[in-house]
C-alpha cells in the first residue's frame, strides 16, 4: 500500500494545452431572445389574450363574459369618446393626495421611532393595530367625519398607506448593520444627516418595498371605495366608471374599465418602481 | 511602561475597565488595562478570542466609555466617536453600498468637514492610487473583491488622515493569500507615511508582522499580560527563543492555569 504511493512519480508541465477552442461563446439568437424578460412576459399575456378570445367566443354570452376583441374596442371608445383617461386622472389624483399624505404621516412616526423607545412602542403598537384593518372598513366612519367628497377617500387612502410604510421603513432601519451605523457616527455624522445619509440609503430596500405595497394597497383601497361611493368625489373615478356601466349593463365597458385599473397597476410598478429600483438597490448589489 | 521618555504619548489608555450588558448578563470585557501608543507605532493589541480587544478598540473609537479609568488622545479624554480616529473594520459591509469607491472615500471627507468639493476629490483619488484601485474609483463595492473593499476601507481611513487608525481584525475574512499580500501592502503603505496604527488581531504570525509592539491580552475579562517589541522577523532573544514562541508559551500558560482551575 505505502509502495504503490511512492511509486507515483511526479510531473511538471512545460506547456499547457490550447487546443481547447474557445472560453467564451456568444450565445444563439434563440437563447438571447429568451433571456429578454419582457418578450416572455409579452409572450404570455398574448396566449392569455388568445385564451380569453377563444372562450369568450365559444361562451357566446357578450352580457356575462365579452370576448378580449369587444373589450379592446370598448377600451378605445371610452378613451376617444367616454372620458376614461378623465376618470383615470381623477383617480390618480385623489390617489397621489392620499399617497403622499400617508408618506408624510410614516415618515414623522418612523422619525419618532428611531429616536425613542416610546416611539417605537408607539410604532408597533398602531401597526400591529390598524394594519390588520381593511382601509375600506372605515369608509363609512370616514363619511360621517368627512362628508361626501375627496375627504373621506384620502382618510382611508392614508390609512392603507401609512402602515404598511412606516411598519417597512422601521424594520429596514432595524436591519441596517452595526459596522454602517459605527461607519457613519466616526465621520461625525448625527442626528438628521445620520439619518439622510446612512439610515435611509442603507434601508432603502425595505423602504422601496414598503413604497411598492403602499401603492398597491392605495390603489386597490381607491378604486374600491370609488365603486362604493364614487361619485362622492365628484366627476367620479374609475371605479365609479365600473359602476355606472355595470348598471347600464355596458359589460365590455365594466372590462375595459378593469382593464384600465390593471394598466395603470402595470403602468406603475413597471415604469416608475422599476426605474427607481434600476438606478438604485439594483445599481447599488443591495438587491438582484 | 513603553515608550521614549519624555514625550507624551499620543493615546494614553489608562486603567480602563470596560462593561457592556448582555441580555442576561452584565459583561465585563477588559480589567484595568494600561497601554500607551507613541506616534507612528504599529501597536497590536493580541489575544485569545474573549480578551475584550475588539470593546477595547471600540473604546477607544469612541463608541463606549470605560466604567473606571480614562482613554485619551494627544492629551484630551475620548468622549465620542470622531473623525481623528478612523475604524477599519473586518466587515465587508463597512463600505457604503450605495456610493462608488471614490465617492465612499470623499463621503468620509466631506461628512467630517475635512475638506470639501475639489479638494475632497484629489484627496480622495491620491489615496485611492495608493492603494492601487484608480481602475476600480467609479466601482459599486459590490463588484469588488473582499481584498479590494479592505484596501477602499483602508484608503478611506487613510485619506482621512487621522491621529491613528484603528484596525479591528482587518483581513481576518480575507483568503489566506490576499491576507498575506494585504499584511504587506499595509507595511509598503506605513513606510510612506509613518500614520500610527493601533491594530486588534487574534492571529500571532499577523501580530508579528504587523506589529513593532505587541500587547498580549489574558482572557475573561482581558488584562494586560505582557508587552512586548517585534522588528517583524520573529527574532530570538537573549535565551534564544523565538518571539511567537514566547507568545505562544504566555498564552498558553493562560490557557492550562484555567483548565486546572475548571478540574
Amino acid at each position: 500500500m505505502s509502495d504503490a504511493r511512492e511509486q507515483r512519480p511526479e510531473f511538471v508541465r512545460k506547456s499547457l494545452e490550447t487546443a481547447f477552442g474557445v472560453v467564451e461563446k456568444p450565445l444563439t439568437p434563440w437563447e438571447r431572445l429568451y433571456n429578454i424578460g419582457a418578450l416572455r412576459k409579452s409572450v404570455l399575456l398574448v396566449a392569455l389574450a388568445a385564451i380569453w378570445q377563444l372562450y369568450a367566443q365559444q361562451l357566446d354570452n357578450p352580457l356575462l363574459f365579452p370576448t378580449f376583441g369587444a373589450t379592446l374596442q370598448a377600451l378605445w371608445e371610452g378613451i376617444v369618446s367616454g372620458g376614461l383617461l378623465g376618470k383615470a386622472w381623477t383617480s390618480i389624483k385623489v390617489l397621489l393626495m392620499g399617497y403622499g399624505a400617508g408618506l408624510a404621516i410614516a415618515a414623522v412616526l418612523t422619525a419618532a421611532a428611531i429616536t425613542s423607545r416610546v416611539g417605537t412602542d408607539l410604532l408597533e403598537t398602531l401597526t400591529s393595530m390598524f394594519n390588520p384593518l381593511p382601509a375600506i372598513a372605515l369608509l363609512p366612519l370616514a363619511l360621517i367625519w368627512f362628508g361626501l367628497g375627496n375627504g373621506s377617500i384620502v382618510f382611508v387612502l392614508i390609512h392603507s398607506v401609512l402602515w404598511a410604510v412606516a411598519l417597512n421603513t422601521h424594520s429596514g432601519f432595524l436591519a441596517v448593520s452595526s459596522t454602517l451605523r459605527m461607519v457613519g457616527r466616526n465621520y461625525g455624522l448625527t442626528g438628521l444627516s445620520y439619518v439622510a445619509k446612512i439610515l435611509i440609503p442603507a434601508a432603502f430596500p425595505s423602504i422601496l418595498s414598503g413604497l411598492k405595497i403602499g401603492w398597491a394597497f392605495a390603489w386597490r383601497t381607491l378604486i374600491a371605495a370609488e365603486l362604493v361611493f364614487g361619485v362622492s368625489s365628484g366627476s367620479g373615478g374609475l371605479g365609479w366608471y365600473i359602476y355606472e356601466n355595470k348598471n347600464e349593463l355596458e359589460i365590455p365597458s365594466v372590462f375595459a374599465g378593469l382593464f384600465t385599473v390593471i394598466l395603470v397597476g402595470l403602468a406603475v410598478e413597471n415604469l416608475v418602481f422599476r426605474n427607481i429600483e434600476l438606478r438604485t438597490v439594483r445599481r447599488w448589489g443591495m438587491q438582484h | 511602561m513603553g515608550g521614549t521618555p519624555g514625550s507624551a504619548p499620543l493615546l494614553d489608555v489608562r486603567g480602563v475597565t470596560l462593561q457592556y450588558k448582555t441580555r442576561d448578563h452584565l459583561v465585563t470585557a477588559t480589567y484595568r488595562v494600561d497601554f500607551e501608543v507613541q506616534r507612528s507605532d504599529r501597536f497590536v493589541l493580541l489575544g485569545p478570542s474573549g480578551c475584550g480587544k475588539s470593546t477595547l478598540l471600540k473604546a477607544v473609537g469612541g463608541y463606549l466609555s470605560p466604567v473606571e479609568g480614562s482613554i485619551s488622545l494627544k492629551g484630551r479624554p475620548i468622549a465620542r466617536p470622531g473623525p481623528d480616529r478612523v475604524m477599519v473594520f473586518q466587515e465587508f459591509d463597512q463600505l457604503l453600498p450605495w456610493k462608488t469607491v471614490r465617492q465612499n472615500v470623499v463621503f468620509a471627507l466631506e461628512s467630517s468637514g475635512r475638506l470639501r468639493g475639489r479638494e475632497a476629490a484629489d484627496k480622495a483619488m491620491q489615496y485611492i492610487e495608493k492603494v492601487k484601485l484608480q481602475k476600480f474609483a467609479d466601482s459599486y463595492p459590490h463588484t469588488l473583491s473582499g481584498g479590494m473593499k479592505q484596501r477602499v476601507a483602508l484608503a478611506r481611513g487613510m485619506a482621512m488622515e487621522p491621529d491613528i487608525l484603528l484596525m479591528d481584525e482587518p483581513f481576518a475574512a480575507l483568503d489566506a493569500l490576499t491576507r498575506r499580500k494585504m499584511q504587506e501592502e499595509l507595511l509598503q503603505l506605513w513606510e510612506g507615511t509613518r500614520f500610527t496604527v493601533l491594530f486588534v488581531t487574534h492571529s500571532i504570525p499577523e501580530a508579528l508582522l504587523i506589529g513593532n509592539r505587541i500587547l498580549l491580552l489574558s482572557p475573561h475579562p482581558g488584562r494586560v499580560k505582557a508587552e512586548l517589541n517585534s522588528d517583524g522577523g520573529d527574532a530570538p532573544d537573549a535565551q534564544g527563543r523565538k518571539l511567537s514562541e514566547r507568545i505562544h508559551a504566555l498564552l498558553f500558560a493562560d490557557q492550562i492555569e484555567e483548565e486546572a482551575a475548571h478540574v
